[in-house]
């Protein structure tokens, strides 16, 4: 097999015997940017000086006798993650220039275990979108079918990882931003704990939801990457002093003795048949390697949207206050006045999604409709924790589908905002309660696009759903085909 | 229902200088979600605690210890405009 189409430990076994080098993976990978990516247009981003440097360091490193699994793999980093000396666009016009003066806690991570960094991937502006159509560089495509979306808003590095554009990548997931587009690529996407990963330099969005995680061709390579970007920084302050374990060490190929829940809510209304039978068929392979099945109930998690779509945007709303073209980013070249040079910039600056998302946060946040909406959303997110903490009383994992249909079409979505976002259903709620969920790849529909099985698991348990994702992946094989490229 | 001044009035909060078209635009989206958001109502939740977070943690102390910054200049380089080491800002008082 090309070099570009392996994984992150096939590509290390062939780095230690000294077959490939770094350089030579690296070539590979641009090589391969260069044939496919006006195609697709994953990347927003290419810093091949630097990376090429990084590859000679790793190489060096190797040959004074240094290894390690992430050491010399080549890697894309979604564009919502600080980077020194690397712009970092968030997908938006506002911070079209802007060059962060220090690396993200992962980027600190990654760069210390040798990895180099190909580019930044695109993805919807400032995360918010599940369709990567909504970033100020373009649209994303989806590498099995170029006229569907990628999903989003981690659309750039799904398609990179789909496309064999890069070994693997990071996203972020604040409601799906992973696993939803790992889903519509089929490939294999981790949301951690919140904080479980740090988020210091990850651009805010909606800081109580927010995770960076891990976007792979297995499941080995998601916990290798979460090996080196997990733990305590004292810079996020809402990141847990948590034990990091080997999360290879789950890997064990069984499922043998686990609870499987399957949540009766996630299979009523709205979900796609093929997506459906994809997933109780992915159900039976679980139960065929150990595993058993219970139903399980979240009778909350129809409310999840609703909770989500008012808590993020408010969020978002403050969070964005910032971008006032003080500090950084864009300016507008004409204004009177301040508050004139602020209205003018921000209108200027920021997209549709993103201003419809400020003002439904302004709205829900201001004086009269804040108990009605903010504090009615967070008393509702505690009745959808309060589901999940019921259901984990007698399963180990929840298994359901990531997304309710496979990708839709470029366009399809985009004239109807709620429409777009009822395609988090399943995802969201996973956010609201800070738990880890992972998707992997489980079948295809009948035009040929992947379908996403989604694993949840307790707090600070992404060993256990790293388990069930690894024993599924070791009786299928879907995460190994390719998309007709 | 959001009116019109509604969209204004938040637009105005949120520091935006909408377009006539962006007004029309959002009322009517606006109004869909809010509308989808009152299904929130079909819950009882007067004796519901809120939850803006789910980690169990509160005040996260570290030590007062000394570390080094940012470098001002590469800093600075982000400014839209900027002078002698300053971010440069629309003048805020009038003469």
């Amino acid at each position: 097999m090309a070099l570009h189409a392996l994984t992150i430990h096939e590509l290390q076994d062939l780095l230690g015997t000294r077959e490939v080098s770094a350089r030579d993976l690296t070539e590979a990978f641009y090589r391969r940017i260069a044939a496919l990516d006006d195609r697709v247009h994953a990347y927003v981003t290419l810093t091949p000086e630097q990376a090429f440097e990084q590859a000679d360091r790793a190489d060096h490193r190797r040959q004074m006798g240094g290894s390690s699994p992430l050491l010399g793999i080549p890697l894309a980093i979604k564009d919502v993650i600080c980077t020194e000396g690397i712009r970092t666009t968030c997908g938006s016009k506002i911070l079209h220039n802007f060059v962060p003066p220090y690396d993200a806690t992962v980027i600190e991570h990654l760069t210390a275990a040798g990895v180099i960094v190909l580019g930044k991937t695109n993805m919807d502006e400032f995360a918010m979108g599940s369709s990567t159509e909504h970033s100020a560089s373009g649209i994303t495509h989806n590498p099995w079918d170029l006229s569907a979306i990628p999903g989003g808003s981690s659309g750039g590095s799904a398609a990179a990882v789909a496309a064999d554009e890069c070994a693997a990548a990071l996203g972020s997931d604040t409601g799906g931003s992973v696993r939803q587009p790992a889903a519509c690529c089929g490939i294999v996407g981790l949301k951690p704990t919140y904080g479980r990963v740090s988020r210091y330099g990850l651009v805010a969005f909606a800081s109580s939801l927010d995770q960076i995680g891990p976007m792979t061709k297995d499941v080995r390579d998601a916990a290798l990457i979460m090996n080196v970007i997990g733990g305590n920084d004292p810079r996020d302050s809402t990141s847990a002093a948590m034990p990091m374990p080997d999360f290879t060490r789950a890997l064990t190929g069984s499922a043998k003795g686990l609870r499987l829940g399957i949540p009766r809510e996630y299979f009523v209304g709205g979900i796609d048949s093929e997506v459906e039978r994809a997933v109780r068929t992915a159900v039976q392979v679980l139960e065929g390697v150990g595993a058993t099945t219970t139903e399980v109930t979240l009778p909350h998690s129809k409310y999840g949207v609703a909770a989500y779509y008012i808590l993020a945007p408010s969020e978002a709303s403050s969070n964005l206050a910032r971008y006032d073209g003080v500090k950084y980013g864009y300016r507008t070249p004409q204004w009177s006045n301040l508050r004139d040079m602020y209205m003018h910039t921000r209108d200027e600056g920021f997209g549709a999604e993103v201003k419809r998302r400020i003002m439904l946060g302004t709205y829900a946040l201001s004086a009269g409709y804040y108990e009605a909406y903010y504090q009615k959303a967070q008393q509702v997110r505690t009745l959808i924790l309060r589901d999940f903490e019921e259901a984990f009383r007698h399963v180990d994992v929840i298994v359901a589908p990531t997304a309710p249909t496979p990708a839709f079409k470029i366009g399809e979505k985009t004239d109807d905002p709620l429409q777009m976002y009822l395609s988090d259903v399943f995802t969201v709620p996973v956010n609201l309660a800070g738990l880890p969920g992972i998707s992997v790849p489980c079948g295809f529909n009948s035009a040929g696009l992947p379908i996403g099985l989604q694993i949840i698991g307790k707090p600070f348990d992404e060993e256990t759903i790293l388990r069930v994702a690894h024993a599924f992946e070791q009786h299928t094989d879907y995460h190994r085909r390719k998309p007709p490229l | 229902m959001i009116t019109r001044e509604d969209v204004e009035h938040v637009a105005e909060l949120a520091r935006l200088e909408l377009t006539a078209a962006e007004k029309e635009q959002f009322i009517a989206q606006l109004n869909d979600i809010l509308t989808y958001f009152e299904k929130l109502n079909e819950l009882d939740t007067s004796d519901v605690e809120p939850t803006s977070q789910v980690i169990p943690m509160s005040n996260v102390f570290r030590d007062d210890a000394v570390q080094p910054s940012l470098d001002r200049t590469k800093v600075l380089q982000n400014a839209p405009e900027e002078s002698h080491f300053f971010f440069k800002v629309p003048r805020i008082i009038e003469e």
